[in-house]
């Protein structure tokens, strides 16, 4: 009985766990922005987020939509030629980067380099006692390190999202044109004429839910570090794992939210 | 006036503090030694409410610690942290006046700067480590910036946890002058953990002396050496044979 029990109660402790995790982050993320409307608020601190996770993730964010455009337009020229639909390459490009490629290889991008650096930086600082240290100094670390770094992110991504969305689509227009042989002006037209704007917007939205999902993801993980480098690896590693999974589990339930009805 | 009245922490399984009595004079300098794992920075912790006791009762001029406003609370205090605790992305002169900077005490950015620069001399550092990062530091540096940080707000209150580790016996002594020098002039109450024998005879007025999670002997220090008291006897002498199990 034992051999046929212990498995599922191994699978019903692992979901349990699952879920109380999940609550705690829930907690954590409605705390962080009840902070929001709670002064103080650090600027400095946010500004300094803003450059650390928006103007230095452009370049990595530009290079993965340059190159995803690319293979984008290859891969629909090549699929779309099977029955005779290869004109159609701007217009899925476009609508293919600005809903769903832009948003989730964006998020995915700044999950890689801001979630893990945040969760690394924070950790560092709690196992050195910076985090009790701030507290020491009458400042709350959930303002003084969380809010900023949350807020910045759920207002750059979008941002990032927008850039990436913009050279993804012309990556995709240097390949046709170059490549595949289309009509410089055709390329631009059939792009703009199919291309609405809540395609567009729908891409925004989701690249600000991604944002505060980076750094909300970094900044429990960081909070929560266990002592010593081999807590703060284990937290870096399982904030960018967490926040990759949350950030495309949030992307089915945004599309559905979005396009289905 | 810091009283602690039969405190108690644990931590899962583990009982650190098991019923602490202890009371700090206002302008006195108490030392806590005791044993690695003795639960000493759980004790200075719970002070500070950075750790919740899990009984007992802890008040600072006769007011419980958890009462109350926390920043005006926390604005009485200043604290040495062992490893410095420094903020790796600010400069010297910031991390120096982070709290004269921000919140209820903050003042102008040169103002903020000079006092910071004026402290950073009081602890024997040139103004030219001010614009300086706590990466470029040494140890030793670290720690007078350390506390040169905890002073600077002219706390009523200081705390430091282990001032002395990680330092060569020479800096040890510069650390341990600079203490006790600055706690006297500025009439203030210091609450010092340390297994530093050299620490404790030149910061102490009061010592305690934390084992089992109880304070097993306190008194002054001109008392230390002949206290009678076998567990005492055993720290402050090193010997591995006693009351005290070497291994633990």
């Amino acid at each position: 009985m034992n051999a046929v029990l212990s498995p599922l109660a191994a699978i019903g402790a692992a979901v349990l766990g699952m879920l109380a995790a999940l609550g705690r982050v829930a907690l954590f993320a409605f705390d962080t922005v009840t902070h929001l409307f709670r002064p103080p608020f650090y600027g400095r601190e946010f500004a300094a987020a803003l450059v650390q996770i928006g103007w230095l993730s452009l370049p990595v964010v530009g290079l993965t939509a340059l190159f995803t455009g690319g293979a984008l337009a290859l891969q629909i020229y090549s699929g779309g030629a099977r029955f005779n639909a290869e004109e159609v390459v701007p217009s899925i490009v476009a609508i293919g980067m600005v809903r769903e490629l832009g948003p989730v290889l964006g998020g995915l991008m700044v999950a890689a380099r801001v979630t893990s650096s945040i969760a690394a930086e924070i950790g560092t600082m709690k196992v050195t006692e910076q985090i009790d240290a701030l507290v020491t100094l009458s400042t709350n670390p959930m303002k003084y390190l969380t809010l900023p770094r949350v807020l910045a992110a759920t207002l750059a991504v979008p941002v990032l999202v927008a850039v990436g969305d913009a050279i993804g689509i012309f990556g995709g227009y240097i390949i046709g044109v170059t490549r595949l042989g289309f009509n410089e002006a055709a390329y631009l037209k059939n792009t703009v004429d199919f291309l609405e704007l809540w395609d567009v917007t729908s891409g925004l939205l989701k690249g600000a839910a991604f944002g505060f999902i980076v750094a909300t993801m970094g900044c429990y993980y960081g909070m929560n570090s266990g002592r010593g480098a081999q807590g703060v690896g284990r937290a870096t590693k399982t904030a960018v794992v967490a926040a990759s999974v949350m950030i495309l589990a949030a992307n089915y339930l945004l599309t559905e939210l979005f396009f289905t009805s | 006036m810091i009283t602690l009245t039969n405190v108690h922490k644990a931590f899962g399984p583990k009982r650190v503090l098991q019923g602490v009595d202890l009371t700090i004079d206002k302008g006195t300098s108490m030392v806590i030694i005791g044993g690695s794992g003795t639960g000493k920075s759980v004790m200075l912790k719970s002070v500070l409410g950075l750790v919740v006791p899990d009984s007992g009762s802890i008040t600072v001029d006769g007011k419980d610690v958890a009462a109350g406003d926390r920043d005006a609370f926390l604005a009485r205090f200043g604290m040495l942290f062992q490893g410095g605790a420094l903020f790796d992305s600010l400069p010297v002169w910031q991390n120096v006046s982070f709290r004269l900077l921000r919140g209820a005490l903050k003042r102008p950015r040169e103002e903020a700067r000079e006092i910071a620069i004026e402290k950073l001399r009081r602890v024997g550092l040139k103004p030219e480590t001010a614009d300086l990062f706590p990466s470029e530091l040494s140890g030793g540096m670290q720690k007078r910036v350390g506390l040169a940080r905890a002073i600077a707000a002219e706390p009523e209150i200081i705390f430091f946890d282990e001032p002395t580790t990680g330092l060569d016996p020479i800096m040890a002594g510069v650390i341990n002058e600079l203490i006790r020098e600055i706690v006297t002039e500025m009439g203030a109450t210091a609450m010092t953990i340390t297994h530093d024998m050299s620490s404790v005879r030149a910061i102490a007025d009061n010592i305690a002396m934390l084992h089992d999670g109880v304070i097993k002997w306190s008194g002054p220090v001109s008392k230390l050496d002949n206290s009678g008291d076998p567990y005492l006897d055993q720290f402050i002498h090193g010997r591995a044979e006693g009351p005290i199990e070497a291994v633990r």
